[in-house]
């Protein structure tokens, strides 16, 4: 498939957010150069700034950083979880990406995320209803989409949970009953109900055992290879980021301070705090 | 046909944790290649052979010059071409090969020599029956196929490395030391290989301290002497002795 320069999923512009009331300096004043996204003249918090990047179909983008550089901002205003303070996002797959889906309205966000994306956070709990079973889970989201046939839910929820190799026998516990691992699956399985063009991944390893964390890993990885899925990965483990992703923004502060494929960033890393960040984790 | 022209690349690492310190790899390289053309690429270690390799894959960032590829649909700069370009290309043109086997975990002999075929052929069992060939050929032996190459002796993780890297024929193919650590038998076999795939215009540069390897394979020498190129001459029945 030839690809031309505007084939992309996802363009993301100047995304920015920042908590409290910033003044013209605020971002002059913040960023990797003070190692600080504090304003020291207003106090608010620059979460991040002037994000820019495409993402085009099939492609795995990783974002690596340390704790509060930003990563989940990003994620979570792409996901529009929350509001963002300027910049604009847009996707292909809602009104051919003519307009910012930053900016649509909460009914058209709600669409949004329920048709067109999908989310796998760090702890199961966010993610899923831990009121409702496993195959409720994942039937909330296929509801949310406008499926209502109770046998057609069914059917999907088992073909999900035997994908990410849960027992369908366990389709009517709760995920409490569940492992750790096997919630991130069942997790996994409700985000990609719908068969959505975007995936979120947000740290969805972190805190499992090495063993479980293969699983996760190679369950992620074959749905990118089977279905072709288009993903953007958090994570601040360099080797998950080399597994999975084709390429990597390295954030600090709240800024992107390095983009580029996933080999380069890892073998010849350009910035100081990506080349600190390669040579302390590998 | 050209199909690759170095213009005064240079390469520095700049090593900001080790408080700036800069290491020059490479300086002032300058040739081309035709399409087609084995070229044998020589010099001690740390002279930059492999450097060389990776800027032309953009695993390295090259500090100045240019790198004109004629890919299929034009002529491009590896330099400055933007990372999604860089991606197709890797898709569907350029191969890199490096020195060790570096795969991802939990996946089988077979499905590592598989990954770049499973993009052009659709049908996972046509592609594993051609991986499974080529293992044979390279005598790996079948109760490996379906075994994780981690465990594997480095003669055998090579002969993954070579299967994997030449399955889907690229257009242009950068191969570090092929045939170390193989045994006479399999390496003539991958001479042999890279020869036919030499036949079908793919072009190759590769890295190797072999003699025998050199000889049998390329039409062209370039050797590197601390990052700058001493010698570039084409290889004739009288300069082989």
């Amino acid at each position: 498939m030839s690809r031309n320069a505007d084939n992309w999923l996802l363009k993301v512009t100047d995304l920015t957010k920042i908590y409290g009331e910033p003044n013209e300096n605020t971002l002059a004043l913040t960023g990797p150069e003070y190692n600080s996204n504090i304003c020291p003249e207003t106090d608010s918090i620059v979460a991040c700034a002037n994000i820019s990047f495409d993402l085009y179909p099939g492609e795995v983008l990783g974002i690596v950083g340390e704790s509060g550089s930003g990563k989940s901002t990003v994620v979570k205003l792409l996901y529009l979880d929350m509001e963002q303070t300027s910049g604009s996002a847009r996707f292909m797959p809602y009104i051919d990406g003519s307009i910012n889906m930053l900016d649509a309205s909460s009914q058209k966000k709600r669409y949004i995320k329920n048709y067109l994306m999908g989310m796998v956070y760090q702890n199961p709990r966010d993610g899923l209803n831990f009121n409702f079973t496993s195959g409720g889970n994942i039937a909330e989201k296929l509801i949310m989409a406008g499926n209502y046939h109770v046998g057609d839910i069914r059917a999907r929820a088992s073909d999900l949970l035997i994908k990410t190799e849960i027992p369908v026998l366990r389709m009517d516990d709760q995920p409490v009953t569940f492992s750790g691992g096997m919630q991130q699956r069942v997790q996994i399985s409700k985000a990609i109900a719908n068969d959505p063009p975007l995936l979120f991944l947000d740290e969805v390893t972190t805190g499992l055992d090495v063993s479980v964390q293969a699983k996760v890993l190679d369950l992620i990885r074959e749905l990118q290879q089977d279905l072709g899925i288009t993903m953007i990965v958090v994570s601040h483990d360099l080797s998950v980021i080399r597994m999975l992703t084709d390429r990597t923004l390295v954030m600090k502060n709240g800024r992107v301070v390095e983009g580029g494929l996933t080999d380069q960033i890892l073998q010849d890393p350009q910035h100081e705090y990506s080349q600190l960040l390669v040579s302390s984790l590998l | 046909m050209n199909i690759l022209e170095v213009n005064d690349l240079s390469k520095a690492f700049h090593l900001h944790i080790l408080n700036g310190k800069k290491i020059t790899a490479l300086k002032n390289i300058n040739f081309s290649m035709k399409e087609g053309e084995i070229i044998g690429l020589t010099g001690m270690s740390g002279s930059g052979k492999s450097s060389l390799m990776k800027c032309i894959y953009r695993t390295y960032i090259t500090s100045s010059g240019q790198i004109m590829y004629r890919s299929r649909s034009g002529m491009i700069d590896l330099v400055k071409a933007d990372d999604h370009k860089i991606i197709e290309l890797r898709k569907n043109e350029i191969t890199y090969c490096s020195q060790f086997l570096s795969v991802i975990p939990r996946v089988s002999a077979v499905d590592v020599v598989c990954e770049n075929l499973f993009r052009i052929e659709k049908n996972k069992a046509h592609a594993r029956v051609q991986a499974k060939n080529m293992l044979e050929n390279l005598g790996l032996p079948p109760e490996l196929w379906d075994a994780f190459p981690v465990t594997f002796s480095g003669g055998e993780q090579q002969r993954i490395n070579v299967a994997r890297a030449i399955i889907a024929k690229p257009r242009f193919l950068l191969i570090d030391e092929p045939t170390a650590s193989l045994d006479a038998r399999t390496k003539d076999v991958v001479i042999n290989m890279l020869l036919k795939m030499k036949d079908s215009g793919t072009s190759v540069l590769v890295v190797s301290h072999d003699e025998y390897t050199l000889a049998q394979l390329t039409d062209r020498r370039i050797e590197l002497k601390a990052g700058e190129i001493t010698v570039d001459q084409m290889v004739t029945n009288e300069n082989i002795s």
